[in-house]
């Protein structure tokens, strides 16, 4: 039947997701949000692929339409060879057990009124046959496994350290043994000292329970602690597709140029990269730009750009990306040898 | 929680104290007195003697002072005497009523049930009627059902209690004949037939007050239905794979639960305070037409004692209200 091995666990295929704007006195559908603008891009099982770009891009739109939180406007998800965009709400709430989400916010995503131990035991409750010993037994072993004291478990919410409750959040994703988990912005709201806590707890699950993660932050350190291929999004569209030690070496798309070069460099002995200050503001995703996405602010915008919208391609083995740098149709200049010549010039 | 609706109940006091002193004296000192109604052809030492056996001839304070003791000690013991057949309050002087020359707590007494049953019933009529169309519009909200919501909402809050209750005997009373225009209060409930004639006088005056009631409560709903299902724990509880049943009445509805309650619980002492409007309109003999009746009669001690017994009710729901906040929400703590 089904090739596991070659087969990626998550496929995503031109995932759209666009929020209508309703304006006037009888709310008339005017134009679309688009938030997600035809995303592509596949998670091999046990792999952690990262998600970069600044506020507003639509990253954790991205994460929430692929566990279709929202309702995705078009494209494929397939996860574990079900299409997740088409399901009907039965089956995909079968189907939810398999793929899980830790939230941005773990003050907010927990609910006050339910204990620890009720919060993580719940999913169980509605999803296995389990007893209460089992489950309570369950919610123990979760509550270890995140590093969390056993004596918490008829506490609530409010009365843990945020670090403390996003492990909360984490044992409650864990508790019926997904395969893929969302992480949206799962350090965002932590203190440093935290963060490192988390996504080294994070780690180390992957490695015990063999997961596999869709990381989103925008925290590139972080992701480049923890991902193994990593996608720069800009405008809801992803710009650049990279593994990651290729990526941060040298970035192929002019915006993920820019966007590494806010990255600091710890040792002060090496070269720090030089600041690539981007002018203006990030498009309306309203009204998006008719070609590329990035022509309104990119220091190497070219006439094709404010026309044409470069197609995500392959321009070296495994790393995708897309403008027309890189596509051979747009001009003379070579793939390779264009980065290079960027690299040394005069940036902005 | 037990430390904190002591320390409540403790501070009770002298708020009591201060709204028993106010009552007393702006009722006292209003308008309109037991001397004025009697007619000027009473000669002054007869005036005086009436003056005097009703005891209002002593200095202000001195009358608080009784008043106070009345309250406070005589009728609680009327009440036990009359509980346990005891009699410790015998020779007690009680609060007399101007009006009827008896006691003002069993003429209370008479009254209350005739509004607990009728204006308790719109009440609860009104709560049952308001969650359920506060939970579905906020659940589709803007959708044509919340339309309907929003403007039967609007309509019980804008269009006063006389209106609609003469409206309703004009077309369910006059034109369609099923219920009776006035209340019958002599009618005894023994059978099912009378029980059936009870619930047809009651229909009316229910569905005024509950219309009224609804609509306030209906919003409240809604509204802490929307603040609740634009939180993020929600979306986690539909992440879990919960069925969207479970998300609503569990995750949703529980938590949009706290606020409702505590304003439903507030909206209680109006139940014993009767709604004046409405009984006088349906002829339902119960605690605001009382007090309209003591009003117009300037039956001061009823007048005091009845306001005082809404004001102890009033301070009491808001303790219960509060004490409820701290049992529903696990993140309120008084300590």
């Amino acid at each position: 039947m089904r090739d596991s091995l070659s087969m990626p666990l998550v496929q995503v295929e031109d995932l759209k997701m666009h929020f209508p704007i309703y304006t006037g006195v009888f709310r008339r559908h005017t134009g679309n949000v688009k938030a997600v603008d035809g995303v592509s891009f596949t998670i091999q099982a046990g792999e952690t692929l990262g998600l970069v770009g600044e506020s507003g891009c639509g990253k954790s739109t991205v994460g929430r339409a692929i566990l279709r939180l929202y309702e995705p406007t078009a494209g494929r998800v397939v996860i574990g060879g079900d299409d997740i965009a088409t399901l009907d709400a039965e089956t995909l709430r079968k189907k939810r057990p398999a793929m899980q989400m830790v939230f941005q916010d773990p003050q907010a995503s927990l609910n006050p009124r339910m204990t620890l131990s009720a919060i993580i035991s719940e999913p169980m409750v509605e999803h296995t046959a389990m007893t209460a010993e089992e489950r309570q037994a369950r919610v123990f072993e979760l509550m270890d496994a995140v590093g969390l004291n056993r004596r918490f478990a008829n506490r609530y919410p409010h009365e843990f350290s945020g670090g403390q409750r996003q492990r909360i959040g984490i044992a409650r994703a864990l508790a019926l043994n997904p395969k893929f988990i969302v992480c949206d912005e799962p350090i965002a709201a932590l203190d440093v000292s935290i963060q490192a806590q988390v996504v080294n707890l994070l780690e180390d699950l992957q490695d015990k329970f063999g997961l596999t993660y869709l990381f989103i932050s925008h925290d590139l350190s972080m992701v480049r602690h923890i991902a193994d291929r990593v996608a720069v999004m800009y405008l809801g569209r992803i710009a650049e597709l990279s593994p990651r030690d290729a990526l941060y070496d040298r970035p192929l798309h002019p915006y993920a140029e820019a966007l590494l070069s806010a990255v600091n460099e710890p040792d002060p002995n090496r070269a720090r990269r030089e600041r690539i200050i981007l002018k203006g503001d990030v498009p309306s995703p309203a009204n998006p730009p008719k070609g590329c996405a990035f022509c309104t602010r990119c220091p190497k915008v070219m006439e094709i750009c404010r026309v044409t919208r470069p197609e995500l391609a392959e321009v070296q083995p495994g790393r995708f990306v897309a403008c027309h740098l890189y596509t051979p149709a747009a001009g003379s200049t070579g793939a390779t040898e264009v980065p290079e010549h960027y690299q040394q010039g005069e940036t902005t | 929680m037990l430390t904190y609706t002591l320390r409540r109940l403790l501070l009770a006091i002298p708020t009591l104290l201060l709204i028993s002193l106010v009552i007393f004296l702006l009722v006292d000192l209003a308008p309109g007195s037991p001397a004025s109604e009697i007619p000027l052809t009473v000669p002054p030492e007869v005036r005086e003697k009436i003056l005097e056996s009703l005891s209002v001839n002593q200095p202000i304070f001195v009358r608080y002072l009784l008043w106070l003791k009345q309250f406070f000690w005589v009728e609680p013991l009327n009440g036990i005497d009359w509980l346990f057949g005891t009699n410790y309050a015998e020779g007690m002087q009680r609060i007399i009523s101007y009006q009827t020359r008896s006691p003002v707590f069993p003429l209370i007494g008479e009254r209350l049930p005739q509004t607990l049953t009728v204006i308790g019933t719109a009440y609860l009529v009104g709560v049952l009627i308001a969650l359920p169309i506060g939970i579905y519009s906020a659940y589709r909200q803007y959708s044509l059902f919340d339309q309907f919501g929003t403007m039967f909402a609007m309509i019980g809050f804008s269009v006063p209690t006389f209106f609609t209750g003469t409206v309703f005997i004009i077309v369910f009373g006059v034109w369609l004949g099923w219920f009776p225009t006035k209340y019958d209060t002599t009618l005894e409930v023994t059978d099912w037939d009378s029980f059936v004639k009870q619930l047809r006088q009651m229909a009316m005056p229910v569905m005024v007050l509950g219309l009224a009631n609804a609509a306030a409560i209906s919003r409240y709903m809604r509204s802490s239905m929307l603040e609740n299902m634009r939180q993020d724990y929600v979306r986690t509880a539909r992440a879990k794979g919960m069925s969207e049943r479970t998300v609503v009445l569990k995750h949703v509805l529980r938590n949009s639960m706290i606020p409702v309650v505590t304003i439903i619980a507030l909206g209680i002492p109006s139940i014993f305070g009767g709604a004046i409007i409405t009984e006088n309109l349906f002829g339902v003999n119960g605690i605001g037409a009382a007090l309209i009746g003591a009003i117009r009669g300037n039956d001061l001690p009823m007048v005091q004692t009845l306001a005082f017994i809404f004001a102890i009710l009033i301070v009491t729901f808001n303790l219960i209200a509060d004490v409820l906040y701290g049992l529903l929400d696990p993140r309120i703590r008084y300590d």
